[in-house]
């Protein structure tokens, strides 16, 4: 994250990301009504992982982000979010088994 | 006996007023100040995450009480603050632009009609917060929940037990959520004196890019707990 | 044989003792080294507070029958002795006292990226420590620092929601030294200063400072949500309104068990430069000591179930987490066995921090060891909620994260104080302290072994455990002397020890490149580093090595 502007505008970029968002968040909704089964969540998580993926690329300049220290706290961060979900969730699914 | 060399300092000193006395150089204090905030946003994910996990947790025992008790929320009033957000990160990247091509008036205007964005996403939160009030979903003494189908399943009915399960999540999580959008609009606040008093430059403009970081997180969280919350099992 | 190499100094320089004087000279610093001092004062005040309560607790079970205090008191006393001690000992001790002084000295930097954030946090630390104090005063808590639900939600009227505000506040505190630690560790090197080149007391804080910033939120979250049942009556852990209580347990040691590693680093960090100095060597395999710290940090996230065997969760994740728990033990004994290889042709030098260093090495890897028999399901089944897990945590916390930090507290004082604290009564204190230990926890791992709960304060059904009991609050008291005398003898340095030179032990580190005590900034110049970590034998090297002896 540097403090000068890129040389060409971001500002074309910044209007797509936040028509594309839009977009997402209508489909999110629109989807949530069609009986798609187990893959309703699927759908929605899948569309809000894109989201947050383009916010934090595009809006929080992580794309042009010229460390790799940035994407590793990221990564971390969600590495140790599955840990915890994951992990619990193993014990909770296999309660049930013989 | 290997000795340091010792030298003076390695950069002229900048006589900058916003330069820090114990940094070395802006970029250095620029560098420190964005790593910081991205550490700190990454506590955030685990402070969240572990109510991702007990929200997890009691979906998957529960599926069909949590789908019945998510269809009584407003799936339109969600989605609403779902773009009011998006619209708001746009204006906070907008308002980090302006600071970076010294446009004072653009950077003042879009920190104002963030925060207006930030108002309006509370004040639709808060008539969601209303109306489950009085259909009496709060957890707590009133709470009620009988005879409320579940989706899919005809004839069978919630368990008001575990819909109280699900609302206890649905408000702490959603409340958890709107108290850090009350914090990032404390934080903008204080961007936006700042800005009025022109201390913003493109060659310092760290805190509205580290507040900017902030806010697109909340933004992020919300665009979790939208469908995760409102959109379980909605149709038909 | 003492290294130390005393210059009394003529004037007495400008440092960051001297440079300012009065009440809020200290209270509105943003010196690193003053806040470090801040917390010295505050966590020791903590750590006898929780000792008070310790010796309670040993007072009541020196007799089979609860004729001391009565059940309920007894259950504030080992409560309000775990949670005073972990939560405002334990966990800040090393960091944020050796850790904020040193972390800043280490790397060549005048002072931590954020020294406001750094007195924020000691200020929460205190207004933490002062909520937990009017809680322990006005009622306390009895449900264990564990405050498993759904007694602590649903059926104890202690003091639960102030207890988690407190510890909430305190948590915060220790997020806020870690991220602080990180950013400082990563943007304020100074030049020449490599991730390889680093002290591995670096290496170390680095690695506990992940803990604190991804574990902690995790317990902040549990507490809110305690408070919420608690309050409002949600049924979140609640078996009769759906909930689950073993939710709770899985959020609680999510965090707690990464915590454990949070107390045992640093100290870790503090041995390793204890043994390079006094062995005068580097030490072996810096990398893999480097690399297990991290590794530590990391596996430490994988095993938090070990603690729920016997609690209802299902005997395929306790099988997962057994074994994940074998492999948490791998990157301790790594360290362990580079330690041994750094003494083995090493200069050895017997000065007190050193003694330390040997009793963490002896005490670390007992009470290690006793952690791996608890992984085995098996056995854990019959020593869960026995003595057996009380000795086996003291041996690791006690017998090895107390015991470095003292090693470190002497290693560094003439640093921290620019005085020489009396070697002879420091060794006679180590000395105190390890028997006094022993004595205290050896016997409570037969306790345990043989069946005598935790938590109980009433034994006399059998009568046959009062022998060891008596054995071990003997070693209490002899514990408790030993903690008193460095105290005692630190104070009196500071008015009466001898002036330190800059490096007493000619140890290697930029922080011993500077004056005792240092300047305000650390260094009068920024210093551009251009030798190997533990460059030991150019230190010992002879002075003048171009001197030809006479008679060739």
């Amino acid at each position: 994250m540097t403090g000068h502007a890129s040389a060409k505008s971001p500002l074309k970029l910044y209007f797509a990301i936040w028509a594309t968002l839009l977009v997402f968040t209508f489909v999110t909704y629109k989807v949530a009504f069609i009986e798609l089964g187990p893959f309703n969540p699927v759908v929605a998580l899948v569309i809000a992982t894109l989201k947050a993926t383009l916010v934090a690329l595009f809006f929080m300049h992580v794309w042009h982000a010229g460390e790799r220290l940035t994407k590793l706290v990221i990564v971390s961060a969600i590495f140790f979010l599955f840990l915890l979900l994951g992990l619990t969730m193993s014990d909770y699914l296999t309660r049930g088994w013989h | 006996m290997a000795d340091s060399t010792l030298i003076g300092l390695h950069h002229e000193e900048e006589h900058r007023p916003e330069l820090l006395h114990h940094f070395a150089d802006v970029t250095q204090q620029r560098n420190a100040a964005s790593l910081g905030m991205w550490v700190f946003l990454a506590t955030e994910v685990m402070f969240f995450g572990g109510m991702f996990c007990a929200y997890l947790v009691y979906r998957t025992a529960y599926f069909g009480d949590f789908a019945a008790a998510s269809k009584s929320i407003d799936a339109t009033l969600g989605a609403t603050n779902t773009g009011v957000l998006i619209c708001s990160s746009l204006t906070v990247v907008l308002a980090v632009w302006a600071a970076q091509t010294a446009r004072r008036a653009l950077l003042i205007s879009m920190l104002v009609v963030t925060m207006l964005f930030g108002l309006a996403f509370l004040g639709i939160k808060g008539k969601e917060y209303y109306d489950k009030f009085e259909e009496h979903h709060v957890p707590g003494a009133s709470f009620s929940f009988d005879h409320v189908p579940i989706p899919g399943h005809p004839g069978e009915y919630a368990n008001p037990r575990h819909a109280e399960i699900y609302f206890s999540l649905y408000f702490v999580m959603t409340g958890l959520h709107a108290l850090h959008m009350i914090v990032g609009l404390g934080i903008f606040t204080w961007l936006l004196i700042m800005a009025w008093k022109g201390r913003f430059t493109p060659e310092y403009h760290t805190p509205v890019e580290i507040g900017g970081l902030y806010w697109h997180f909340v933004d992020i969280i919300w665009i979790y707990l939208f469908p995760l919350l409102y959109l379980i099992d909605r149709h038909p | 044989m003492s290294m130390e190499i005393a210059i009394p100094q003529p004037v007495e320089r400008e440092n960051y003792l001297n440079n300012e004087y009065g009440f809020w000279s200290w209270l509105l610093t943003t010196d690193h080294k003053r806040i470090a001092l801040l917390y010295l004062v505050s966590i020791t005040f903590f750590f006898f507070i929780g000792g008070f309560f310790a010796l309670l607790i040993r007072l009541e079970l020196l007799t089979p029958a609860g004729d001391l205090v009565q059940a309920d008191t007894y259950n504030k006393l080992f409560t309000m002795h775990g949670m005073v001690m972990v939560f405002f000992f334990l966990i800040p001790s090393i960091p944020a006292t050796l850790g904020n002084f040193l972390v800043p000295m280490m790397i060549g930097a005048k002072d931590l990226a954020f020294p406001r954030i750094n007195l924020l946090s000691w200020y929460l630390y205190i207004i933490g420590g002062a909520l937990m104090l009017h809680c322990m005063l006005t009622g306390g808590v009895d449900t264990g620092w564990t405050f498993y639900t759904p007694f602590s939600t649903n059926f104890t009227n202690t003091k639960i929601v102030e207890a988690g505000i407190a510890i909430f506040i305190a948590g915060f505190s220790s997020i806020l030294t870690g991220l602080n630690f990180v950013v400082t560790i990563h943007r304020m090197r100074a030049p020449g200063m490599t991730w390889s080149r680093l002290p591995l007391f670096i290496w170390a804080h680095y690695a506990t400072s992940i803990i604190q910033l991804l574990g902690t939120p995790v317990i902040a979250i549990t507490i809110v949500l305690v408070a919420a049942e608690r309050a409002l009556h949600l049924g979140i852990f609640d078996p009769k309104l759906g909930g689950d209580p073993l939710l709770f347990q899985h959020l609680f040691w999510f965090y707690s068990h990464p915590a454990v590693y949070i107390m045992i680093l640093p100290s870790m960090g503090v041995v390793t430069e204890i043994i390079a100095c006094f062995s005068r060597k580097r030490i072996f395999g810096y990398h893999f000591v480097a690399f297990s710290s991290i590794a530590i940090a990391v596996f430490g996230f994988l095993v938090w179930a070990h603690h729920m065997f016997v609690a209802g969760i299902s005997v395929y994740s306790a099988l997962v987490f057994s074994f994940l728990s074998y492999a948490v033990a791998l990157p301790s004994a790594i360290k362990v066995f580079n330690w041994t290889a750094t003494l083995y042709k090493g200069s050895i030098h017997y000065d007190a921090p050193m003694l330390y260093a040997f009793g963490f090495l002896g005490l670390f890897t007992i009470g290690g060891l006793t952690g791996l028999f608890l992984a085995a399901l098996g056995i854990d089944v019959h020593v869960t909620d026995t003595y057996f897990v009380v000795a086996h945590f003291h041996y690791i916390m006690v017998g090895g994260a107390v015991m470095g930090y003292l090693g470190g507290m002497h290693f560094w004082w003439p640093k921290i104080s620019g005085k020489l604290y009396p070697e002879g009564w420091a060794k006679l204190a180590a000395l105190i302290v390890f028997i006094g230990f022993n004595l205290t926890f050896f016997p409570q791992f037969l306790l345990g072994y043989m069946g005598m709960p935790r938590r109980y304060y009433d034994y006399s059904h059998m009568p046959e455990f009062q022998v060891l009991h008596v054995l071990s609050t003997a070693g209490s008291t002899v514990l408790g002397v030993g903690y008193l005398l460095p105290m005692v003898y630190f104070l009196w340095s500071m008015r009466y020890g001898r002036p330190a030179s800059d490096n007493p032990w000619n140890a290697a580190g930029l922080e011993w490149k500077t004056s005792s005590p240092p300047p305000t900034f650390n260094f009068d110049k920024e210093p551009v580093v251009t030798w190997e970590a533990y460059n030991y034998d150019e230190l010992d090297a002879p002075v003048h090595p171009q001197e030809v002896p006479v008679g060739r």
